[in-house]
């Protein structure tokens, strides 16, 4: 009887196996023809400055093999898997309401507590100075990019349209905050709203041109406008002074009252009795881009529920049903625009502040793009996944400088910095097909009658800009 | 005049190029709807197939026969790019398809980041001259043209009669044409869409392939980055002709090419991309579906 059965599964698995065979073949021979020049191939430079061709045939069979093998596995155990699975799950329809966990519900709570106390904690396990890393590379570069795509999530997420050149705004906030500071004197308690406001405006006139086109074409022009305002500060030595950026940006201080400049009398170490380090300034920052961010989570909360955000929501929906309902599409558009470019403005003159120097080099199209990625990658609207997302895309290609490990694997050559892109690159590329909805890919509804019921993503509709 | 003339030549050249990497751009999305933001790089990818093969080449016969070099070069590269592209659809925008509008263009991104940061690692990040490939020039009247933009000229005359030959008149074109119409009714009629959307990609590398043969012989250097701006403003000219319209593709290309050489001779050479990119502005806003584009109607 147990062979009965086991017999036809018994055939499936071998023909699985010989049909994932031929898969890793065909797989093999491709990759063998995309990477046989690209890698098998170095073209290098020899003494005479002349190209020259190295041959590294070996690391070519690495590439194929490795597309073979994965290949192979892929179809022969990872496709049938999520096949049987899928199957369990359409099998049971009804699903059950799971009670959901203590952790699932409070998550965001903890997650804001475990973010207050993290300097604290890192200081007091690594010390003054080990402590530095991990709240600046980490803490702060991840927080600025949470905020960023909390900001940009107002326009792509709420309002939905489509926004490529988000970074423009960014600039404006950095550039604005860098030349008043330098020029006036004035502190960053003052230039922090000027700067937002100054991005706003902007988010206006680059806004205002636009309305009228959707979807792809509107990110475009919007990837367009974010390479004139980034050609323009290259350009515009006489104010920007171009590529060399502007240096000296002054510090911030805590209202005034407390300094982090070492010649300051009113320095931290010297108000408190410190030992001198640098590390409070961070842990200050930290704490800044920490409230900032949670700000503009707190607006955009606030704002879905006020009759604006709704018809940034309706707008993202329909917008002809949102037009012939009597809403001003001009305006919503615009103060969605307006919104998220004030958000970017504020982030962007946090980022001035924090690294002392700005240059073009900050604010090319890159950044846009993964910022977008960010968001999308989150689940579009979703603050939470946004925050995820920013977590595992910045702070994994962050750790990808700390795996010194690599280094006796691959030999001392290897530099895993050089590799940080290329992941990321990849990591985009796969995370979106394996999850089209992001991380958090369900939708809290802002109208609802009795109670919240959450919606799947896949029941939303995005509108087309 | 002469002056403007020799600007007027070297815009036309610069913009065969950009009109080569449009098609691919106004094919994909006539299509299926999406802009294939990875396809600067692949034009990237193919400008440096094309320096290895001469490499090879180059080793192989000693001399430089420039014709034949010229001819293998971009054969290969068609093939290769072609592959490439192919691939990226595989991987890519094909588990995409179906799902909602951002996927397939959040992949894009991703798979232009991917390819300009593979070919850093694996070929350097610094740039790679190549001696000259091709000399001489025609003088007339003062104003000079090299045999360089003579050939790039014919090859863009030549492919372009080719591929309108091949949507215009074959079975294949016509299958593209029809999913590019609506594609569940060409898949209810018969087509395979999807071997058919894999062929377009393919069509649309190997333009993008020879067009960096041509960038490599031009400027005789690519580097890694070299796909970024030539794809932007080639999507630029592609939006400007009418996207989804192969013919605008290439006057969009024309255009923008002899914008910014114009731009850049009269004006700024410092501001010519901020001159191409509000060109795309402009058009788009007064008139947003390009030159020669069909009107978008909105159906409710």
């Amino acid at each position: 009887m147990a062979e009965a059965v086991s017999a036809p599964r018994m055939e499936a698995r071998s023909s699985n196996i010989t049909g994932a065979f031929r898969e890793a073949v065909y797989t093999g021979l491709v990759a063998l023809g995309m990477f046989v020049l690209l890698v098998g191939l170095k073209t290098d430079q020899n003494i005479r400055n002349e190209l020259i061709l190295v041959q590294r045939w070996g690391l070519l069979a690495v590439f194929v093999g490795v597309a073979m093998v994965g290949r192979f596995v892929f179809a022969a155990f990872v496709r049938p898997a999520l096949a049987k699975r899928r199957a369990a799950r359409a099998a049971a329809a009804v699903p059950e309401i799971v009670q959901e966990s203590f952790l699932k519900k409070n998550f965001n709570l903890l997650a804001i507590i475990f973010l207050f106390i993290f300097p604290p904690l890192v200081v007091t396990t690594l010390g003054l100075q080990g402590s530095l890393k991990w709240v600046d590379n980490f803490g702060i570069q991840i927080l600025i990019y949470v905020m960023l795509g909390w900001g940009l999530n107002i326009v792509v997420g709420l309002a939905g349209l489509l926004d490529l050149g988000y970074v423009a705004f960014y600039a404006v906030g950095a550039y604005s905050y860098s030349l008043l500071a330098i020029h006036f004197g004035w502190s960053f308690w003052i230039l922090l709203p000027v700067a937002g406001l100054l991005a706003a405006c902007w988010g206006v006139i680059l806004g205002f041109p636009v309305l009228r086109l959707r979807g792809d074409y509107l990110a475009i022009v919007t990837l367009a406008f974010g390479e004139i305002i980034r050609l323009v500060l290259i350009n515009w030595t006489a104010v920007t002074k171009g590529t060399f950026g502007i240096s000296g940006i002054p510090k911030v201080t805590f209202f005034g009252l407390i300094s982090f400049d070492v010649s300051d009398p009113n320095y931290i170490a010297k108000v408190f009795d410190l030992p001198m380090s640098g590390v409070y300034y961070k842990i200050f920052l930290y704490y800044l881009i920490l409230c900032m961010a949670l700000v503009t989570a707190f607006v955009s909360i606030r704002l879905r529920r006020m009759p604006v955000g709704r018809a940034w929501e309706a707008l993202r929906e329909d917008e002809i049903a949102c037009r012939s309902l009597g809403i001003n599409t001009t305006n919503t558009k615009l103060t969605a625009f307006a919104t998220g470019a004030m958000f970017a403005g504020f982030a962007g003159s946090f980022f001035a502040a924090r690294q002392g120097f700005v240059s073009p080099e900050s604010f090319v199209f890159l950044e846009s793009a993964v910022v977008l990625a960010i968001v999308v990658l989150g689940g579009m609207g979703s603050l939470t996944g946004i925050a995820v997302a920013a977590v595992v895309m910045i702070g994994g290609t962050e750790i990808l400088r700390e795996l010194s490990f690599l280094k006796v694997i691959f030999g001392p050559d290897f530099t895993p910095e050089l590799y940080r892109m290329l992941l990321f690159g990849l990591a985009m590329v796969i995370v979106m097909v394996w999850k089209p909805r992001g991380f958090v890919g369900s939708r809290e509804p802002t109208a609802f009658l009795k109670e919240k019921k959450a919606v799947s993503a896949s029941f939303t509709k995005e509108g087309h800009g | 005049m002469q002056y403007f003339i020799q600007q007027l030549i070297n815009g036309l050249t610069l913009g065969s190029i950009y009109g080569l990497i449009a098609i691919g751009y106004t094919m994909v999305y006539g299509i299926i709807g999406m802009i294939n933001f990875a396809h600067g790089d692949v034009f990237m990818v193919g400008a440096f197939i094309s320096l290895i093969v001469f490499l090879i080449l180059a080793s192989l016969f000693g001399g430089v026969h420039v014709v034949l070099f010229l001819l293998i070069m971009m054969a290969v590269a068609i093939v290769m790019t072609g592959l490439w592209n192919w691939a990226i659809e595989r991987v890519a925008y094909r588990p995409l398809r179906g799902s909602f509008r951002l996927a397939p263009l959040i992949t894009a991104i991703g798979m232009s980041i991917t390819l300009s940061n593979f070919v850093q690692v694996t070929q350097g990040p610094r740039n790679k001259p190549i001696p000259p490939l091709i000399h001489g020039d025609f003088a007339i009247d003062g104003v000079t043209i090299s045999l360089k933009q003579v050939i790039i000229g014919v090859v863009t005359v030549v492919l372009l009669a080719i591929f309108w030959y091949v949507v215009n008149r074959t079975p294949l074109g016509r299958a593209q044409r029809a999913c590019e119409q609506d594609r569940k009714m060409a898949a209810l009629l018969g087509i395979d869409v999807d071997r058919t959307i894999s062929i377009t990609f393919i069509m649309g590398a190997a333009l993008a392939g020879v067009a960096g043969t041509l960038f490599l012989m031009y400027y005789g250097v690519v580097v890694f980055s070299d796909g970024f701006v030539p794809g932007v403003k080639a999507f630029t000219a592609a939006v400007l002709g009418g996207i989804g319209s192969i013919p605008g593709a290439v006057v969009g290309g024309v255009l923008i090419g002899v914008i910014e050489s114009l731009w850049s001779a009269y004006f700024s050479i410092d501001y010519k991309d901020v001159a191409a990119f509000s060109v795309l502005a402009i058009v788009l806003i007064f008139m947003p579906s390009g030159l020669m584009g069909r009107p978008e109607v909105e159906k409710v």
